[in-house]
């Protein structure tokens, strides 16, 4: 295992993520798509750090962990302003709300 | 490389993570997306062990799988009705879309095969310590003690916001 096959699955996570995001016409499965990419971003995250030139340098690892508490306050709050969306508009797509739309 | 048990063991999980990860972007029924993706959180965890990165791996299972997907599933339960269980696609995006993901990963991987930095970096399978010891002390008593405690901050803010945010309107007019 190279530091270049973690970067390569990192990168088809990305990919798959902005993918979704562009794609997919639900806001959930946007969230879906944003969770694919934060994680890609975290496994980059682990994989510098085990790979760095002093073997016990673990920085890398914690800049992950707050990555995934963020993706967890992430969640949370899109999570929240889904259902308030939902309630007003009674869907979730997001081209079906536009009243900011001139 | 020499192909041993372990090398296969970490394509099975690449395999098992990119797989599921197609399946999320690609599948229609939304629920079964979800379930998609808590296979691939799952891969990402084992990779995670993979890097030697235990307690990021036991984190990972914990907020994602624990606690994420399950926000998740509530947010398609409480939105999706039996009409929007289907995720609506527009099939031009979709091509458009795909031609964008392509070019970026062509993109990345053009970075990555190009760097020289990033080359012959090998796991020589040497063991480290388990890093729970060292992660609580860097970040209880050591540099990352202010971030620990700003983001600590945010995440009760972030709740409270969200708590706020999603609670039904009582007693307006």
């Amino acid at each position: 295992m190279t530091l270049q096959h973690y970067l390569v699955i990192s990168a088809l996570l990305f990919t798959l993520g902005i993918f979704a995001v562009l794609t997919r016409r639900n806001a959930i499965s946007i969230l879906m798509g944003i969770e694919l990419i934060l994680n890609s971003c975290n496994l980059n995250f682990a994989a510098f750090s085990r790979f760095a030139t002093p073997l016990e340098n673990i920085d890398g690892q914690i800049i992950s962990i707050f990555g995934i508490v963020l993706a967890a306050a992430e969640a949370a709050v899109f999570l929240a302003i889904i259902l308030a969306i939902y309630r007003e508009f009674g869907s979730i797509r997001p081209n079906e709300i536009d009243t900011l739309k001139g | 490389m020499e192909f041993t048990l372990k090398t296969l063991i970490f394509y099975g999980f690449s395999l098992l993570t990119v797989a599921s990860a197609l399946v999320v972007v690609t599948v229609r029924n939304i629920v079964h997306a979800a379930f998609s993706l808590m296979v691939t959180l799952f891969g990402v965890a084992g990779l995670y062990v993979f890097l030697q990165a235990d307690f990021l791996a036991a984190t990972q299972v914990i907020v994602y799988v624990g606690g994420i997907l399950v926000l998740i599933l509530f947010g398609v339960m409480m939105t999706s009705g039996r009409l929007e269980m289907r995720i609506h696609i527009e099939r031009g995006q979709l091509f458009l879309g795909a031609a964008v993901a392509v070019a970026l990963f062509l993109l990345l991987l053009t970075v990555i095969a190009n760097t020289p930095q990033w080359e012959n970096r090998v796991d020589d399978g040497t063991e480290l310590e388990p890093t729970t010891e060292n992660i609580g002390k860097l970040i209880l008593n050591g540099p990352f003690l202010l971030p620990f405690e700003v983001v600590s901050v945010l995440l009760l803010v972030a709740l409270i916001g969200a708590a706020l945010i999603s609670r039904k309107e009582v007693g307006d007019e």
